[in-house]
């Protein structure tokens, strides 16, 4: 391995001083169960890593008005140890606990599978749905940005080099709001998502659905947001008529590969499915919340 | 290239090692601290095989930077048994031949361990579904999960019984 520093800064400022020294070759380290297993593949050779792990309020979740925020470097295990966080938005949450191993998930973040930017990554369909957004730190101050504006493409994001994400915040929830994600897999634990459906709604004291998103995972060269597949949605009570054109919408917005884990036409159907599944989910949680 | 002093607490004892940025937590336990215990079965985080506790957390140590270890608390298998005496896990691992090679067995029991402190009573699900992190490939897993549960309802019983 070539010469490398790990520096573990106290403050924001500090990462972000980290960072442009580096001039582009610094990389951001949260709980590492992408970035060491990058590094020693030899993938990627960073000259510095920069832990976030230190700086007050990376790690934990603290509630703001009905708000969650959560520390860039919060492992999936305390999300799921977190019950207000569970009971508020049980899709994110079993989204970020799908990832990995117990083991992984003591280390892996929300954040880290955002920033990896893999089309697959579980937690960001839900987030996406969810209406999340998050705080980048850079030189040149803060700016909170939807969490879909992050990945650009496989392995690729929109942040500057000497920029990170600070926090992940989770909106404040109407009454019956709820949300749920699933995934397809060929196993039931440890795979990588052939897709992925996150679902989040609101419904009206009669069960009518007032606001829906959607997105879909691994079936595009980033998540991506649905808003047709939300609209289908939008005034019904999630009758037969409605899924189908949620079903419609999905597989319309569907532009996968063919590769090992599914071809073009499987995932195109399966989004639609997982689609129609995780709002069905989501709308009986809601539902239940009445 | 400088190596880093880090100061930790290793099975409850005030450690220190010096470790080069890049290498693993893994890599200092074995190489710098001689505690060869946890295994390198993959490297990658698929096999459990180098299992420790940091700060409470069951966490993969071949995917931690040995660095990140400064002011953590550490558990090894090494601090398992207690003088001499097997932990119970350890000791139904014996009984129910819960090991052929032994090479996944120390990440098994940090792991097994891991979740009998969260949950003194899992059902075999609940026990496999924690332990999918750790791979074994003689045993084919029920004896493992067999001592498992009977491990658990020994420590059940003695904590009744004191
Ligand atoms: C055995 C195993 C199983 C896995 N299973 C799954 C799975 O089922 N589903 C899934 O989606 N993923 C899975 N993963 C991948 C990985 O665990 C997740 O993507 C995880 O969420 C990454 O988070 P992290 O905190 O470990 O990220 P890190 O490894 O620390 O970082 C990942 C990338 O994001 C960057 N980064 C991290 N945090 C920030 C930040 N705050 N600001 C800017 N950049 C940042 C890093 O520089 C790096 O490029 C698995 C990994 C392993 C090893
Ligand atoms: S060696 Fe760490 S998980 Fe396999
Ligand atoms: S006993 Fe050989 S790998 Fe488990």
């Amino acid at each position: 391995m070539p010469q490398l520093e790990y520096s573990s800064p106290s403050t924001a400022d500090d990462a972000v001083r980290a960072l442009a020294a580096a001039g582009g070759s610094a990389k951001v380290l949260a709980g590492g169960t992408d970035l060491l297993v990058q590094l020693r593949s030899g993938r990627i050779r960073p000259s510095v890593i920069v832990d976030l792990k230190r700086i007050a309020g990376a790690v934990g979740i603290r509630e703001e008005a009905g708000a969650f925020v959560i520390g860039a470097a919060t492992p999936g295990a305390v999300l799921g140890e977190h019950a207000a966080l569970s009971k508020a938005w049980p899709g994110v949450v079993e989204a970020a606990n799908l990832i990995g191993s117990t083991q992984v998930q003591g280390r892996a973040t929300l954040a880290g599978n955002l920033c990896n930017a893999s089309p697959a990554a579980d937690s960001v369909p839900a987030m996406i749905a969810a209406g999340a957004t998050c705080v980048v730190v850079g030189p040149k101050g803060r700016r909170e940005i939807p969490v879909e504006q992050v990945p650009k493409g496989p392995g690729e994001t929109s942040l500057a080099p000497d920029e990170f994400l600070l926090e992940i915040r989770l909106p404040p929830r109407p009454p019956r709001s709820a949300d749920a994600y699933l995934r397809l897999i060929p196993r039931t634990e440890m795979d990588i998502a052939v897709v992925g459906a996150g679902v989040s709604l609101t419904l009206d004291a009669e069960g009518v659905i007032t606001a829906a998103r959607v997105a879909l995972g691994a079936v595009a060269p980033t998540v991506i947001l649905v808003p047709e597949a939300g609209a289908a949605l939008v005034g019904s009570r999630l009758g037969d008529q409605a899924l189908e054109k949620l079903d419609a919408a999905a597989k319309a917005a569907a532009r996968p590969i063919s590769d090992k884990r599914g071809t073009v036409d499987y995932r195109t159907n399966i989004a639609g499915v997982l689609a129609r599944r995780a709002a069905t989910i989501a709308y009986q949680r809601a539902e239940s919340r009445a | 290239m400088s190596k880093q002093h880090v100061t930790t607490t290793v099975n409850g004892d005030p450690t220190e090692f010096l470790a080069a940025p890049g290498t693993t937590l893994l890599d200092a336990l074995r190489d710098e601290l001689g505690l060869t215990g946890a295994k390198e079965g993959c490297g990658s985080g698929d096999c459990g095989a180098c299992s420790v506790v940091v700060d409470g957390r069951l966490v993969c140590s071949c995917l931690m930077l040995a660095p990140e270890a400064e002011g953590r608390r550490i558990e090894t298998i090494e601090g398992m048994a207690q003088g001499g005496r097997l932990h119970p896990l350890q000791q139904k691992f014996l009984e129910h031949a819960a090991l052929q090679c032994g090479f996944c067995t120390p990440g098994f029991l940090v792991a097994a361990k891991a979740l009998l402190e969260r949950n003194p009573d899992p059902d075999e699900t609940e026990i496999r579904y924690w332990l999918a992190g750790n791979l074994c490939r003689c045993t084919g897993y029920d004896k493992i999960v067999r001592a498992v549960m009977d491990a658990a309802a020994e420590m059940r019983q003695v904590r009744r019984a004191s």
